[in-house]
């Protein structure tokens, strides 16, 4: 039963320009994972029978309503969390334990208090023992395509919200990791600068190329910048249906929103999660 | 019409607000209040005595207190000196091992769930009730009243830094654990600077409570030192004397207390509480 739920995700992913070939083994791979809590009141069931392929490159957005376990998701790629059975697998190692070969990238900028945007970018560095010379033009680089020139020396803070979500994406991408996982990172951003965010992600990711897991509450966000949309059902949260989006890698921001690709799997996304949330 | 009348107030209080002002000023603007009710405190004190409401032995007038800071000031320096060394020696010890015991007491819950109790009694049993007894193992010299500064200036440090140590944002952690690092790099470049703003809202209160302690050791038994100087005084009913003892150990704290602050201010300038705008007014 496993097998007919990911029989969308294991079709090889045409959107995804940047797969080489898409026969490799894929960038993330996760098969019947089942995740149970066990709290002081009671037992939860997080994730149940969660199956999902995401091919090198692609860029996976991950809806679905509160507390289904989209967290859950990223954690256990990144080998954060134990699945409670099945099996997760990146870049074609199963997950053991924290993985380094990933890019994470909170809700909140987690970012420390006492170090400049540049240097908290750098920790990745100083923690990795990367050379500091090629970190630091590296973080360089990476500050100036996320628009932070002039603010490489401001504590956070003193830079606004999304400044410093740009920070910790910098901060992630600092080691060009394969895999970046994001969980609601502009959740707590106003609407402006989310699409400001939004055309950013899009940008670097054309850039950079690395595979993206996204979790997100906003289904234009989730349509704009991913090649696959993963719906998940409530709790215990499983994969409902994964939709296409089936737009270009370069993506304009008002444009996207006019066309009917984007239309239509934003149609799609909202009537299976408004389906979902009926069933309640 | 209606809409911008009373948007205007609002506007103008802001705009005020955000108009920067000297280190001076804001210096000026905090303490005139504190230093209008000490002087008015001392003013009650000058015409308490002037009156001759209180006979001058029970309270002695400022002039007469100012005549004993001036005219013995030889023999208060020497006792103030061996006070402040005590408390230092004390604040210092209590600092570093508060902070040892927190950072094993973080990390090994085996640890922490045998000492804790154990600190917490110790916490509860009165210093000053077997300060005697320390007399008794170390002596008259300065050794009992160093570990009396130590014991009760303590028990602050553990409990802020543990404290400190266990607010660590767990994402943070997280984030650390992505990154590929040892647990002593995640330490050294996360939870301790992290811990820091805790450890000196201890180190604050420990440092006064330092004081305490020394001058504690030395009403127990000693012949030096400005707990010896009030105990001395009080014998003789030189009043003028105690109350300039009095007068200088509480200066001592607060100079202990100030440079504590100062070393915050200068080593966290990013903390918090240092900031015009607080975090929890931006969120």
């Amino acid at each position: 039963m496993t097998m007919e739920r990911r029989t969308t995700a294991s079709e090889p992913a045409p959107t995804a320009g940047q797969a080489p070939g898409g026969r490799v083994a894929p960038a993330v791979r996760l098969d019947g994972v089942r995740v149970r809590f066990h709290t002081k009141t009671r037992d939860v069931t997080a994730l149940s029978e969660v199956g999902l392929d995401v091919a090198a490159g692609e860029f996976i957005a991950i809806v679905g309503p509160s507390g289904c376990g989209k967290s859950t998701l990223l954690k256990l790629v990144a080998g954060l969390l134990a699945p409670t059975a099945g099996e997760v697998r990146l870049n074609g190692e199963r997950v053991r334990g924290p993985r380094h070969d990933i890019g994470y990238v909170f809700q909140r900028a987690a970012l420390l208090e006492w170090r400049s945007a540049r240097r908290n970018i750098l920790l990745q560095a100083e923690m990795r023992g990367l050379p500091p010379a090629a970190a630091r033009r590296r973080a360089d680089e990476l500050i100036t395509m996320t628009g932070l020139d002039g603010f490489a020396d401001a504590y956070p803070h003193e830079l606004s919200g999304g400044m410093q979500q740009r920070v910790a994406l910098c901060r992630a991408l600092l080691h060009k990791p394969p895999v970046l996982l994001m969980d609601e990172p502009f959740g707590a951003l106003d609407a402006l600068t989310r699409e400001q965010m939004n055309t950013e992600l899009n940008r670097v990711r054309r850039e950079t190329g690395p595979t993206v897991l996204l979790v997100t509450h906003s289904i234009p966000e989730a349509c704009y910048l991913a090649d696959r949309v993963v719906v998940m059902s409530p709790r215990p949260g499983t994969v409902t249906e994964i939709i296409e989006v089936g737009l270009p890698a370069e993506r304009d921001y008002t444009e996207t929103m006019e066309r009917p690709e984007f239309r239509e799997a934003a149609g799609r996304i909202r009537t299976l999660l408004g389906s979902v949330s009926a069933h309640h | 019409m209606s809409q911008s009348a009373t948007d205007a107030p609002p506007g103008r209080a802001a705009a005020g607000a955000v108009r920067r002002k000297g280190p001076l000023t804001r210096a000026a603007e905090r303490s005139w209040r504190p230093a209008a009710l000490l002087l008015a405190c001392s003013g009650v004190w000058w015409a308490v005595a002037a009156a001759e409401l209180v006979e001058p032995y029970l309270i002695p007038s400022p002039a007469a207190t100012f005549d004993v800071l001036t005219g013995k000031a030889d023999y208060l320096w020497q006792h103030t000196w061996v006070t402040t060394y005590e408390t230092l020696i004390g604040f210092a010890l209590a600092a570093a091992v508060g902070v040892l015991t927190a950072v094993i007491m973080v990390y090994s819950s085996t640890v922490e769930r045998t000492l804790y109790p154990i600190l917490l009694i110790a916490q509860v049993v009165p210093k000053i009730a077997i300060a005697p007894l320390f007399v008794v193992w170390l002596g008259f010299g300065v050794a009992p009243k160093i570990l009396i500064a130590v014991l009760i200036a303590f028990f602050p440090v553990v409990i802020s830094m543990v404290t400190g140590l266990k607010a660590v944002d767990p994402e943070m952690l997280q984030l650390s654990a992505t990154m590929g690092a040892s647990p002593w790099q995640t330490f050294v470049k996360i939870r301790f600077p992290a811990s820091l703003p805790y450890l000196f809202s201890g180190l604050k209160v420990a440092v006064t409570l330092a004081v305490t302690g020394a001058v504690v050791g030395e009403f127990v038994g000693a012949n030096e030192g400005l707990g010896y100087v009030i105990l001395q005084a009080n014998g003789n009913l030189d009043t003028p004397m105690l109350f300039a003892g009095l007068l200088v150990m509480s200066l001592i704290g607060v100079i202990l207390f100030a440079l504590v602050e100062a070393a915050e201010k200068l080593l966290l300038p990013w903390h918090a509480s240092r900031r015009d705008t607080s975090v929890t007014a931006a969120y």
